[in-house]
């Protein structure tokens, strides 16, 4: 799956090397294959004046390029490796280039990869970013469609988060206003949605440069640790266990 | 929300669409609608682009599958560019064929119908349909996508060979206006492109400046 250049494509189809070892794992180990996690995620992004960003509760804003930022929603390790992946591959061509890549070369390549997995890569991602050509913000489903627009929500929140963006967004939105908008929209998918909770993590990037601000908003913080005394005790009664030695052997360790 | 909609044919997001070609005296008009749905019950974007550039001259209308047809008609679009090194451009009917190679050799795979039009200097102006198993068809005006069936009356009555390209211009608004009114996974704006030798010209007409008709 490692590709030294982001142009060359693999081959057609699945990649079904690992298969028999996962099998003979699974037989030798006793080992169980992990069960895939899902994020159960609100995550949202909105343009404003010239610049855009993005911001999320309970997952990553996954690092792209230093001009172009990530999130997912859906199967956690899928949004994981994709976004590492990407990552790689848009590192290469900066090396290559010398330039910084544009957004919609990250969008494409999404695109391409997730198309090529016919869906079993349970991807939802925002990408968002600036670059030469401008401020860009574009949803990838798993299956590989592709759609550009100015503000969006994904994640299993995200008709509560989108109904706050469409009374909200504006077109000649301010920094602090699109902040603030991004922000009730995630509040209303933390309060509406099961699988969303806790803080709020906001990505702001713009032409100067990106400021990933963790958390822009913490929930109220429960205790769980409780002093001694808290609880009284009612009665006490220790039973010591009766232990005999069955077996003792000692192996001398040999030095020298 | 995907796993919200289930028991849906298309897999993923659908075009769910109304989509349109017409010929006119002296060009071509393609148009579509903007909505893209999920299972039929949630519209994921309002503002999604059906109309697809694949050449100077020519147009591609997608429906089905958005995953499908935006792989397609990229895979088209990128060997319709190695034209670039003929002396003339490619004929409609050159597109038309790529997409009807692409859906027809993965028919099992493959989940999209698309409409090509477009001007080429040796015929003029052409309307081509590739169906959803590949089959290539020619013909004067066409229709697709769910919206469709509501409409077929409307252009069987109304449309005329020949007309100008105001009247063809209307005759499109009109039946995607029809279209979009009656299927639900229709909507959001209406996008035209009328091709001709000249060049091409792009008209979209908001959801609230479509034509509205007696019983609305």
């Amino acid at each position: 799956m490692a590709l030294s250049s982001v142009l060359q494509s693999p081959a057609p189809g699945f990649n079904f090397d690992n298969a028999a070892r996962n099998a003979a794992l699974g037989r030798n180990d006793g080992g169980h294959t992990p069960k895939p996690l899902k994020t159960g995620t609100t995550i949202a992004g909105s343009g404003f004046q010239g610049e855009w960003w993005a911001d999320k509760a309970c997952a990553k804003i996954h690092y792209i390029s230093p001009n172009i930022y990530c999130c997912g929603a859906g199967t956690a390790a899928d949004t994981e490796k994709t976004t590492d992946l990407l990552s790689s591959n848009l590192t290469i061509f900066s090396l290559n280039s010398g330039r910084n890549p544009r957004v919609v070369m990250a969008a494409n390549i999404l695109q391409d990869m997730l198309y090529r997995y016919r869906g079993q890569i349970g991807a939802n991602l925002i990408l968002g970013g600036v670059d030469c050509t401008g401020n860009h913000l574009y949803k990838v489903g798993p299956y590989g469609s592709v759609d550009k627009t100015a503000y969006l929500s994904m994640g299993s929140g995200d008709l509560a988060a989108l109904g706050i963006l469409e009374d909200g967004f504006k077109p000649d939105l301010e920094m602090e206003q699109a902040k603030d908008l991004v922000r009730a929209a995630i509040q209303a998918g933390i309060m509406s949605d099961l699988g969303s909770g806790n803080n709020i993590d906001i990505c702001v990037i713009t032409r100067d440069g990106v400021d990933y601000i963790r958390p822009y908003q913490e929930s109220e913080t429960i205790k769980y640790k409780y002093r001694p005394g808290t609880t009284r005790v009612l009665t006490e009664k220790v039973v010591p266990l009766k232990l005999e030695v069955v077996h003792e052997s000692v192996k001398k360790m040999v030095t020298g | 929300m995907e796993r919200r909609c289930t028991g849906s044919e298309v897999k993923g997001v659908s075009t769910g669409t109304t989509i349109l070609a017409a010929i006119y005296d002296g060009g071509v008009v393609i148009g579509s609608d903007s909505r893209a749905s999920i299972g039929g019950e949630y519209v994921s974007s309002k503002t999604i682009n059906k109309v697809i550039q694949v050449h100077d001259r020519i147009f591609c209308c997608m429906s089905g599958s958005l995953a499908d047809a935006q792989a397609v008609t990229k895979a088209a679009k990128f060997q319709l560019s190695f034209h670039r090194f003929m002396e003339r451009p490619p004929l409609v009917i050159a597109a038309a064929t790529i997409m009807k190679e692409l859906c027809y050799k993965n028919k099992e795979d493959l989940q999209a119908g698309f409409i090509t039009a477009g001007w080429d200097h040796r015929h003029g102006p052409q309307v081509y349909v590739v169906s959803l198993g590949g089959m290539l068809v020619s013909q004067p005006v066409t229709i697709g996508g769910s919206g469709s069936t509501y409409i077929y009356g409307y252009v069987d009555a109304k449309y005329k060979p020949n007309m100008s390209r105001e009247e063809c211009l209307q005759f499109a608004t009109n039946a995607l206006a029809l279209a979009m009114g009656r299927d639900n996974v229709s909507g959001g704006v209406a996008h035209l492109a009328v091709i001709s030798e000249t060049g091409v010209e792009h008209v979209v007409v908001p959801g609230n400046k479509l034509p509205r008709f007696n019983h609305e």
